[in-house]
């Protein structure tokens, strides 16, 4: 595993990203296909499952290090992450024992199958011979929290150097529910057999937030439609059966099984890019009412009737077997809306009808309504566009609606863990309520290395009680709160939840009296949520 | 019938700094006294406005230099003075050239106040001495089981490494460090024959001043406006932690940063050091330094400052010692700013 950790730490320390994909390019001539296919599998999230508690892995740590637990405990905190305070608290390694990463992989594996002294035992011995990143790696690797500061986009990147292939055609390989247990290197990177999985979606294109209106050009040149606020989803029909993508690459299939019945209107060879709606008397619902049908493994029957789902269809990526990304988005459209005419009403999928005006002002008047129809915004595609993998810049632009926002003051403040661990981060904000102060919301974004260092050290001077990890501090500093969504929730003291807060803005100028008030996000529940 | 009357502690800790009340003087303190005994010249252990100061000749130039015209005394290490019956001697600490562990004995109690130090030969700095004591003052700076030092040999080779690597593609190999003592363990450390050393004037300042005292240190360039930055590819540049990122380094283009610290031991700070490299360095003792040394001196009081004091202390009372805590204004190293000595 030392060629993998010497991978890591490049990676770990350079904040270039030349030297990154030079670095796993390097990686990827060189190491085994076993190896190769661990590391694409790790790099694109595909972790292997968690072996042991984290609890178990503390007093084990401990008892190997021969120091008290409660030192481990308070070594923790400062350290940030438990797999790396395991690898630093350990004593030096004795010898080394150089397996590859797809051998301690399959040691893991192996220990996760046996009980919980042989488990023990094994885990010991891989700590004692193997070095501190290694070591690191290695329990990164048990606690089932591999994550790495590349993304996928990088990785493949390098991948295209190394084996001289287009980026997009990997990228597209790379998705789908594979593992290095179900293929292998051959199978995945080398052949080019399209029906290799049924299952594959094609990568999503990803729009940026539009940057300058006056550089797009004449309205005629773009399709526009709304960007529906629902999942991202990407339907797949071949060879009778259906598979339903999310943008994360979470296979959704069996969480809507009201779109089972698509299978019977739509042609085998048939991908579909949409939005997965709640969506009733011809008109989507809000968000809310998707979200209590997210996380559920099993969807009863009251869900189904309460929420029903349906595929709002965007883009058409492939049509009678053939992939059809590379031909214009008019093409492309034209053929969708022939396809789902001949479809039922019935059927639980509708088309993303296409907005029109004469000037932008017409536009931009068409998305300042959007939140009547529990749409973001709106989405401008250039006519002649491919369907492109990835966030890619020019064709495709999102043109959100303005954040919901709110004044509120913090009252409660946490450090925050891995590159923050110490600093204050996660923030928890109130509302006044009368003469009191009714906490509504936590949020741990939005602002400044800078701006966190000042509210740290004035945490650190004037904090008034400490709960565990959480100090209360006095109600001193307004933010004005972003949001996207609100919702009643029974289980917070205010009654509702926000949906992605964060903090938009320092009010430094705005005096804690002047901040909004519950009546105030009542109102907005009542016309948002 | 007979009392035991406890002794009184030979020093107390004082508003004012470290305090011996038989001898009247105090150790490193940070607000202004009449009598200082200094262990060595970092800023928050030699500070400005005192009324007589005592420190090793080593560390003697670097604070007439900081502190300006100050009425200071020297000691050879392991001389003996005498003040109101109490005995001053200072001890190597392996900290910084010069620095010093201040031994105190009265009446056969010994008191040790180790100011900062660490246990491992930096090819710099006289090596720590033990000294035995009944009680002994303590830093704490890396006061945890998770700071382990990188050998020195290793060290060495990762610094080289790093530099001959970015000298062959024509980068500037831009190192971020402490003006004194790490910056020249450093340049002790790194093989010149791998291209041209710059230096940041803080930290030529320092080195002219060792050199004037007998210091050998590798030939350097203090880099001044007029200096022709292109000619000199694939310099390593020393540089103080503020300048590694301000407008004084994009002179060097390209070039690869680092920093070294002992707090590069955690990749959360090297992280947000946002540095490519991070090497870990330090001149204070890590954990098991701390516990050798504390274990050599045979001493049963231990009083721990800055750092993890109270882990540290509890860690030490569950080994068997009378520790403490003892709050002090020492910046140390510490994790908040990484900026301080
Ligand atoms: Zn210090
Ligand atoms: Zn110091």
């Amino acid at each position: 595993m030392k060629d993998f950790a010497n991978l890591f730490t490049t990676l770990d320390q350079t904040t270039k990203t030349t030297a990154k994909v030079n670095a796993m390019a390097a990686y990827f001539r060189t190491a085994t296909d076993a190896d190769k296919l661990w590391c694409i599998a790790l790099f694109s999230g595909r972790r292997p499952k968690r072996v042991i508690t984290t609890t178990l892995l503390r007093e084990w740590a401990a008892e190997q290090a021969g120091l008290p637990l409660w030192l481990f405990e308070e070594s923790y905190p400062i350290v940030g992450d438990l797999a790396e305070t395991i690898s630093l608290f350990l004593p030096p390694a004795v010898g080394h024992v150089d397996r590859p990463l797809s051998g301690w992989i399959a040691e893991l594996q192996r220990l996760s199958a046996l009980d919980e002294a042989q488990r023990k035992a094994g885990i010991l011995h891989a700590w004692s011979v193997l070095p501190q990143t290694e070591r690191f790696l290695f329990t990164k690797l048990l606690t089932g929290g591999f994550r790495i500061g590349v993304s996928q986009k990088l990785m493949t990147r390098a991948l295209a150097r190394a084996t001289d292939q287009d980026e997009a055609v990997l990228t597209h390989k790379l998705m789908g529910k594979w593992t290095p247990d179900t293929t292998t290197w051959n199978a995945l990177i080398e052949s080019n057999d399209p029906t290799a999985d049924l299952s594959r979606p094609y990568p999503f294109y990803l729009a940026y937030g539009l940057e300058d209106l006056d550089k797009l050009g004449p309205v005629s040149d773009w399709f526009i439609d709304r960007k529906w606020d629902g999942i991202r989803g990407q339907l797949i029909i071949r060879d009778g059966q259906h598979h339903l993508w999310s943008r994360g690459e979470d296979l959704m299939t069996d969480r809507f099984p009201e779109l089972a019945q698509l299978i019977d209107v739509l042609p085998n060879g048939t991908v579909i890019d949409g939005e997965i709606l709640a969506f009733k008397n011809e008109k989507p619902m809000s968000f809310n009412a998707l979200q209590k049908r997210i996380g559920r493994k099993t969807v009863p029957k009251s869900v189904l009737k309460d929420a029903p789902a349906i595929l709002m269809a965007y883009d058409l990526l492939e049509y009678d077997g053939q992939d059809i990304r590379d031909k214009p988005l008019e093409t492309r459209r034209s053929v969708l809306e022939t396809l789902l005419n001949s479809t039922p009403k019935s059927a639980p999928l509708r088309l993303s009808a296409q907005v029109t005006g004469d000037t932008w002002d017409d536009i931009a008047n068409i998305r300042a309504t959007s939140r009547d129809h529990h749409a973001e915004g709106l989405m401008l595609k250039r006519r002649d566009s491919p369907y492109l993998s990835g966030r890619k810049k020019g064709d495709w632009w999102k043109w959100k609606i303005d954040p919901l926002t709110i004044d509120a003051v913090m009252i409660y403040a946490q450090a925050g863990s891995g590159r923050r661990a110490n600093l204050f981060t996660d923030f928890t904000f109130a509302v006044k309520n009368g003469t009191d102060l009714v906490p509504f919301t936590k949020a741990y974004s939005g602002l400044t290395d800078a701006e966190f260092r000042q509210i740290t050290a004035w945490v650190k001077k004037n904090t008034q009680q400490r709960f565990g990890p959480v100090r209360q501090v006095p109600a001193e500093h307004v933010f004005e709160i972003a949001f996207e969504g609100i919702q009643p929730s029974p289980r917070h003291k205010s009654g509702i939840a926000l949906r992605f807060p964060r903090m938009l803005r320092w009010r430094h100028d705005k005096p804690v009296d002047d901040i909004n008030t519950l009546d105030d996000l009542k109102q907005m529940l009542a016309t948002y949520g | 019938m007979h009392y035991l009357v406890p002794m009184a502690d030979l020093l107390s800790f004082t508003p004012n700094g470290i305090y011996c009340e038989i001898g009247d003087f105090y150790i490193d303190p940070w607000r202004p006294v009449p009598r200082a005994l200094i262990t060595h010249g970092h800023a928050d252990h030699a500070r400005p406005g005192h009324g007589h100061y005592l420190a090793t000749q080593t560390a003697a130039p670097v604070m007439r230099h900081r502190l300006g015209d100050i009425a200071l005394d020297t000691v050879s290490y392991g001389e003996t003075l005498s003040r109101n019956g109490v005995s001053i001697s200072f001890h190597p600490a392996g900290h910084v050239p010069g620095s010093a562990q201040i031994r105190l004995e009265h009446k056969g109690e010994i008191w040790v106040c180790s100011g900062d130090y660490k246990t491992v030969d930096d090819g710099l700095s006289e090596p720590f001495e033990p000294v035995k004591c009944h009680a002994f003052i303590t830093e704490s700076t890396f006061g945890l089981p998770v700071f382990k030092w990188t050998p020195q040999d290793t060290l060495a080779q990762q610094i080289n490494d790093w530099w001959a690597s970015n000298a062959a593609n024509g980068t500037f190999s831009m190192l971020g460090c402490y003006a004194l003592g790490k910056a020249q363990r450093l340049l002790r450390t790194v093989d010149p024959s791998i291209g041209p050393i710059l230096t940041h004037g803080a930290i030529e300042n320092t080195n002219q001043i060792l050199r004037a005292q007998g210091i050998a240190l590798p030939d350097t360039t203090l880099v001044t406006p007029e200096l022709d930055v292109a000619a000199q590819k694939g310099a390593l540049v020393l540089a103080t932690p503020s300048a590694l990122n301000s407008t004084w380094s994009r002179r060097f283009k390209p070039h690869s940063t680092a920093f070294a610290s002992g707090w590069m031991a955690l990749r959360g700070v090297r992280r947000r050091r946002a540095a490519d490299r991070g090497f870990i360095v330090s001149d204070h003792a890590d954990w098991t330094g701390l516990n050798a040394a504390i274990a050599q001196t045979s001493a049963e009081r231990v009083f721990v400052t800055h750092g993890y004091t109270s882990v540290f202390s509890k860690w030490l009372a569950e080994q068997g010692y009378d520790a403490q805590v003892v709050q002090t204004e020492f910046d140390g190293e510490t994790l908040e700013t990484g900026e301080a000595e």
